[in-house]
């Protein structure tokens, strides 16, 4: 996978919990163009073991000179945010991939209805860039705790003018889906990312409502969940490899040298599937990509998110 | 490589011939005696130097002739080239794409300068020099995918991705083997592989098109694709079917290995930047079976391909009317002996 190196020229706290990195390409060039919506995932060496993050690019697509992204920090967690807040400085230097979409505009939609909860905005400030080029018809609602989590505040009143609406929580505001998405124009898209409470109420408020699934969109990155430690066998490069709790399996396997595919690290592209052969245990699925009868029938797993309550787990690869 | 570009015609006279060079690098695409399709996937890395894969926009001394073949074929036909709407940033990836790769890979012909949004582009073998502005449809002569359309060997079609799905919304096709683009135009990718045999059962464009969804920027791939025709021609294009169509039946055993050709096609797939399109170049290569036979492990191949080849794929490649006398020209060249693996020559 081709990876760009970077460094980081500015980091600037948005709120108490939220810092914004910018980084520009270490050879002083211009970094790759992207599309509206896309992430990057960044390598950070973390107690000389390799994380792999995926973060939303919010800067605009029209200005590649440097890239920007969020973060949140999540103290409880595996340490990825943590490291980003703590130890990443103007100066530092990193790793990221090239821009990958998952959560791209359809460019056939009439008008597009913009959902972000909390640090889910980042997604949308770059989408927002290209749909201001494009003079595309949308708006954009923006739900977040309270007034000193109002991320980005000021930047999309003046990206959006009057196309931007805020909910804040602890003055009771909140997004009435069911208003929201009962009448809209025939072609309309809707997009949410956020936390996962208001993803599944929104995805299922469309669907009562008769939206055609293909219209409704959603990006949720799951960071890997720790669990207990278990061995991995690969048939096909004939390896052992031991998961310890605090690992991804993906990442054991990296770990171990592995050249492993993945595009978003986070349970939602499908590109790291792996076919089960056997295990003694059970599937621990957490991603947001294989359906209900895909995780039930056990014979799939996304190592970048899943892991499996066993002793020995046999896959292809 | 011999970069004198020819004057021939791929059509009425057929004056197209290929140098001792262009044989040698041909993409001869036949690693084994058999043939079936398979998701035949790799990397679109750099190539052995003077191979067809050294570029990332391979360009030979057909350039000049078959942009002047698309240029008749346009003006007889202005919907071969279509670009719907939603695809305008798709249109400036394309251009940019074109552009960098030409310029990059061949300085001598091509020359790209950048002063912001402010580029000025020189083809040299076109006789091409214009400056416009990367983003303003008013400075181009024409919209930016027919303009950079017209100075590229082979076609392009170009996707919009969505519904999990890539959808053919836009191309510039005057060189297909049968196939038509007004007739795919907004086609999903398994619908317009739908006259495809045997492939949908071997889950082949299902494993295709999940790999396809996750292509990334600045790491495209390729694969070879096959057939033959009869008579150097590119335009062989169902509309033009009464054209070329009974030539089919014009082959003997006196001019099989003049006439009949084998059509290789080096097909790219880039993913597009701004529009996060996807872009599948069809780059075909033509060769006569008597140049073929300038290397005889070639020969032998081809003749082993050919006497093995599934009736289905025949049929749909419709070879069925020549492909005995293909065979029956080989076999004196074929001492059945074991060549290995592998497409080299020698
Ligand atoms: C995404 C870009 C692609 C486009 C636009 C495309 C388009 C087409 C078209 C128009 C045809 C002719 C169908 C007809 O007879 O009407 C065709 C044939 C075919 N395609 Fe694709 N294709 C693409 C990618 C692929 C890929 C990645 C594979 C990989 C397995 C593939 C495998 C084939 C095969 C095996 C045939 C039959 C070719 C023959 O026997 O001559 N295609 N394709
Ligand atoms: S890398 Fe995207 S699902 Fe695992």
């Amino acid at each position: 996978m081709s990876v760009l190196n970077v460094t980081v020229a500015n980091v600037e706290q948005i709120t108490d919990v939220v810092k914004r990195f910018t980084f520009v390409q270490e050879n002083g060039e211009a970094l790759p163009k992207f599309s509206g919506g896309s992430h990057v995932v960044v390598s950070m060496n973390i107690n000389g073991r390799t994380h792999r993050n995926p973060y939303s690019l919010m800067s605009s697509p029209a200005n590649t000179e440097s890239y920007q992204i969020a973060v949140r920090r999540q103290d409880n967690s595996r340490g990825g945010s943590v490291f980003m807040h703590e130890q990443v400085k103007p100066g530092t230097k990193l790793t990221i991939t090239y821009p990958v979409n998952l959560f791209a505009i359809n460019r056939l939609g009439k008008k597009h209805i913009l959902v972000a909860g909390g640090i889910g905005i980042t997604p949308f400030m770059s989408q927002i860039a290209d749909l201001n080029r494009l003079g595309a018809d949308y708006e954009l609602h923006y739900a977040y705790r309270s007034a000193e989590h109002a991320a980005f505040r000021q930047e999309l009143e003046a990206l959006c003018g009057d196309r931007v609406h805020f909910y804040v929580e602890d003055d009771g505001s909140r997004i009435d889906f069911g208003d929201l998405l009962s009448h809209q124009p025939l072609g309309t898209h809707a997009y949410v990312c956020g936390p996962e409470p208001m993803v599944k109420l929104m995805l299922l408020t469309a669907k009562h409502l008769g939206w055609p699934s293909n219209h409704v969109h959603s990006e949720q990155f799951s960071a890997p969940p720790i669990g207990d430690e278990f061995t991995v066998i690969l048939t096909e490069s004939e390896k052992e490899i031991v998961v310890p709790g605090d690992m991804s399996m993906l990442e054991a396997m990296e770990e171990a040298g592995v050249d492993a595919p993945f595009l978003c690290r986070g349970g939602a592209c499908g590109r790291c599937e792996l076919e089960v052969v056997e295990t003694d245990g059970a599937l621990l699925h957490h991603d947001h990509y294989l359906s209900d009868a895909e995780k039930t029938a056990g014979n799939k797993i996304l190592p970048c998110v899943s892991r499996a309550k066993c002793t020995r787990l046999v896959v292809n690869l | 490589m011999n970069m004198a570009f020819k004057k021939e015609t791929f059509r009425d006279d057929y004056t197209f011939t290929n140098s001792p060079e262009a044989i040698r690098r041909f993409p001869f695409p036949f690693d084994k005696d058999e043939y079936m399709y398979s998701v035949n996937i790799e990397q679109h890395t750099k190539g052995v130097p003077g191979s067809v894969f050294e570029n990332v926009i391979d360009l030979d001394e057909h350039y000049v002739a078959e942009c002047e073949d698309r240029r008749i074929t346009l003006e007889q036909d202005p919907d071969r080239c279509i670009a719907l709407p939603h695809m305008m940033d798709a249109q400036w990836d394309m251009l940019e794409l074109g552009m960098e790769s030409l310029a990059q890979d061949f300085p001598e012909h091509f020359q790209l300068t950048k002063d912001g949004d402010k580029w000025h582009w020189i083809n040299k073998p076109l006789g091409i020099d214009h400056t416009f502005i990367f983003g303003d449809l008013s400075t181009l002569p024409m919209e930016p995918f027919e303009f950079i359309g017209r100075q590229l060997q082979g076609d392009w079609v170009v996707m919009d991705q969505r519904d999990d799905d890539l959808f053919a919304d836009m191309g510039i096709v005057t060189s297909q083997a049968d196939w038509s683009l007004a007739f795919d135009a907004g086609m999903s990718f398994k619908e317009w592989h739908g006259p495809v045999p045997q492939a949908n059962e071997m889950g082949i464009f299902e494993r295709a098109l999940k790999y396809l969804l996750h292509l990334q920027y600045g790491s495209p791939v390729r694969r070879l694709n096959w057939t033959m025709t009869v008579n150097p021609r590119l335009d062989t294009s169902p509309e033009n079917y009464p054209v070329w169509g009974p030539d089919n039946v014009s082959v003997t055993a006196d001019n099989v290995a003049d006439k009949v050709f084998l059509r290789v096609e080096l097909q790219t797939l880039f993913r597009l930047p701004r529009s996060n399109a996807m872009a599948f170049g069809i780059r075909g290569y033509l060769i006569s079976v008597r140049d073929i036979a300038t290397y005889p492990r070639w020969a032998k191949r081809l003749h082993r391909v050919m006497t093995n080849l599934h009736p289905d794929l025949s049929e749909y490649k419709g070879l069925t009317n020549y492909r005995q006398l293909v065979i029956d020209w080989l076999a004196p060249m074929d001492d059945g002996a074991d060549i290995g693996e592998g497409t080299h020559p020698e």
